[in-house]
């Protein structure tokens, strides 16, 4: 079991990327955050808490599957650490309670959160029930029609839902109106943002808490191969659950590890979610410097996906950079596939993938060559039914 | 005073000292808002009601730091064909009259690279700039670029500004020290003035700049408020934007009856 990061201080940049590019009346509280993160990751307390809750309440140590059939099929074998197996199916609770017992050190009183598929603010809704804290979760409403099983339940849970009507009203959207309710009510509010992305100290801090699946999973490959994995696969959105299990492989520089982006209906038809894969100028999204995808003349242009989660312009600023140095490389995979890829897991292995994870299982099952992959299965699918088998409810 | 020899820097010091009201009146702008023509007869409605500086917004897809009003017109300008090269003209036109500060979000400031965009901003005549979410410290290039070209980078402070930070923000403040009025985005608000004169004496003592008091400051009495706290300027957008978006048909009319109200609450002696 993890017993957390070891590092003394956080990255405030990655190379060029990161940084806080927010309104002034926020940096106080990234300040605040900064001191209270090292305070508490020192602290056996705060862990000895955070691991009896992944435990008991999350049920981890999720396991890690050899997919049988699915190593069949592509002629090596196939791990699927299972984060999908996580209490609200998802590696997204991992990070929510890290953070929300954070915000209960730091005397928060209410906290908010962004969603685009929803498992973000379905784990956040969860914590803070747990908890007895107030939530708030900003939705666009495009998003909250793709997902309406997860509007139920964050609704369920006691969270008050804020439909975000603003642009293309999905993720990028969501997430700055949740910046803004940080800027007007930040003195009483702790925001867990939801994935490595946002100013300094948020890339840090999410990647710390969301480790936990690549220290888990590198123990167990060990224990079962006696070996580590010749590559490691994820989906990358925002790209949490790729930090979090690529973290514990980034020195051992024979494991490849590949991130998959969305590319919608075609990186050619510039309808995608895949700035690390496209490439170009950076730019800054959502208080931080990476990759972007922009205009000619710095407006952020909308993304397009097929997958709530992945429908993002941006990217967490340490995927840039482990782009830029060549350690981790990037592509996309379309909607087409991902959907695709959704079903052949569903048949080949009796688990439906949320349609983010099916983009990491598409790209595994068009890629000819490897030896040993281990595939970050991040979350489950059920909320993604209507969406992929039609007559979503509309 | 030549505005044509004097920098950006001096323009805005001598338009503050050349100001015969409690406090400067210092309007926002939406650059192409509604439409580029439009938005160039509101700022000319903003130099006939002799303003002594001009606030001008370059519409951004992410406004950060601006409430649903201000970031709605951003996004109808940006629909209309908005771009920076549009805005900067209006700021080249604006500039023959007015000191003008061009307010502009990071990515777009950066994104050319920041001496590029100061440079290409500097030869429209324009005094300064605003950069809502750079904080002072990230990206000092930025500041750099203002300095060789005497273009005031003003900075903002906020109320939960530490003193710490308040004292580096005000050592580097150029031109002027934009003091947020309130915890929050920009947008009209009922009674904060309450707070208004701690809010002011605590920026007025980290800076030899002037202090313009900015964000929820929309009435007529807020604006006399504003004054009676000390505050030399006073910035007043959201409620503009909005008069403008409620009157299609003559927006430059309806800017210049709010203008005319505001004007009327900071005449010296007070008008009581």
């Amino acid at each position: 079991m993890s017993t957390g990061p070891s590092s003394p201080a956080l990255e405030h940049r990655f190379g060029q990327y990161g940084g806080q590019y927010v309104p002034e009346t926020l940096m106080p509280a990234l300040q605040e955050l900064e001191r209270e993160w090292l305070k508490a990751r020192a602290d056996e307390a705060y862990w000895a808490e955070l691991r009896g809750l992944l435990r008991d309440f999350s049920g981890r140590p999720t396991p890690l599957y050899r997919a049988r059939r699915l190593s069949e099929q592509v002629g090596r074998p196939v791990y699927l650490k299972r984060e999908d197996l996580n209490h609200t199916g998802s590696h997204k609770l991992n990070n929510a309670l890290g953070q929300a017992l954070l915000a209960r050190r730091m005397g928060k009183t209410r906290i908010i959160a962004e969603t685009g598929a929803g498992q973000h603010g379905v784990a956040t809704a969860t914590v803070c029930a747990l908890l007895g804290i107030e939530c708030v979760v900003y939705m666009g409403v495009e998003d909250m029609r793709r997902q309406r099983p997860n509007v139920q339940r964050m609704e369920l849970l006691g969270a008050t839902m804020c439909p975000v009507e603003a642009g293309a009203m999905t993720l990028k959207e969501a997430t700055s109106a949740a910046i803004r309710d940080w800027v007007t009510n930040v003195q009483g509010t702790h925001y867990v943002i939801g994935s490595v992305v946002g100013p300094a100290p948020y890339p840090a801090l999410v990647r710390d808490l969301q480790r936990v699946i690549g220290d888990e999973a590198r123990a167990q490959m060990l224990e079962r191969e006696g070996r580590l994995p010749a590559r490691v696969v994820a989906c990358v959105g925002g790209g949490s659950n790729a930090m979090g299990i690529f973290t514990a492989f980034l020195d051992e520089q024979q494991v490849e590890l590949v991130g998959v982006e969305a590319g919608g209906e075609g990186i050619e038809t510039r309808r995608h979610g895949a700035p690390l894969t496209v490439g170009g100028r950076p730019g800054i999204l959502h208080g931080s410097r990476s990759a972007v995808m922009q205009d000619e003349q710095g407006q952020i242009v909308e993304a397009h996906s097929v997958s709530a989660g992945l429908d993002y312009p941006g990217a967490g600023p340490q995927h840039a950079f482990l782009r830029d140095v060549g350690r981790a490389r990037y592509e996309a995979v379309t909607d087409r596939q991902a959907i695709e890829a959704f079903k052949v897991l569903a048949r080949l292995e009796g688990i439906i993938p949320a349609l983010e994870t099916a983009h990491a299982l598409a790209w595994v099952l068009a890629e000819p060559a490897g030896e040993l992959d281990l595939v970050c299965l991040s979350g489950r699918g059920d909320k993604d039914l209507a969406e992929v088998l039609g007559g979503d409810g509309a | 005073m030549s505005a044509k020899t004097a920098s950006g820097i001096e323009r805005i010091a001598a338009a503050f000292a050349a100001s015969d009201r409690r406090a400067a009146l210092m309007p926002y702008l939406m650059g192409g808002f509604p439409t580029l023509e439009r938005s160039v007869e509101i700022g000319g409605a903003y130099v006939g009601a002799g303003v002594e500086l001009i606030e001008l917004g370059v519409p951004y897809s992410d406004p950060l730091a601006d409430g649903p009003v201000i970031h709605a017109a951003g996004t109808q300008a940006l629909a209309h064909g908005a771009t920076l090269a549009g805005v900067l003209e209006v700021a080249r036109t604006l500039s023959v009259s007015v000191p003008v500060v061009l307010m502009c979000y990071a990515n777009m400031v950066l994104a050319p690279g920041a001496e590029a965009f100061v440079e290409r901003l500097a030869r429209t005549g324009a005094c300064g700039l605003i950069v809502p979410d750079l904080p002072v410290g990230e990206a000092p290039e930025v500041l750099e670029a203002c300095d060789a070209h005497g273009l005031a980078l003003v900075p903002l402070v906020a109320p939960t500004t530490t003193p710490e930070r308040l004292a580096l923000i005000g050592r580097q403040a150029r031109g002027f020290l934009y003091t947020v009025s309130v915890v929050g985005t920009t947008g009209e608000r009922e009674a904060l003035a309450d707070r208004f004169a701690e809010v002011v004496a605590r920026a007025k003592a980290s800076t030899a700049v002037p202090v313009a008091l900015g964000f929820g400051i929309g009435t007529p009495e807020q604006a006399r408020m504003a004054a009676d706290a000390g505050a030399d300027g006073v910035i007043v957008g959201t409620r503009l934007v909005r008069a403008a978006s409620e009157a299609p048909e003559d927006p430059a009319g309806a800017v210049s009856a709010v203008l005319e109200g505001l004007a009327a609450a900071l005449e010296n002696p007070p008008a009581r």
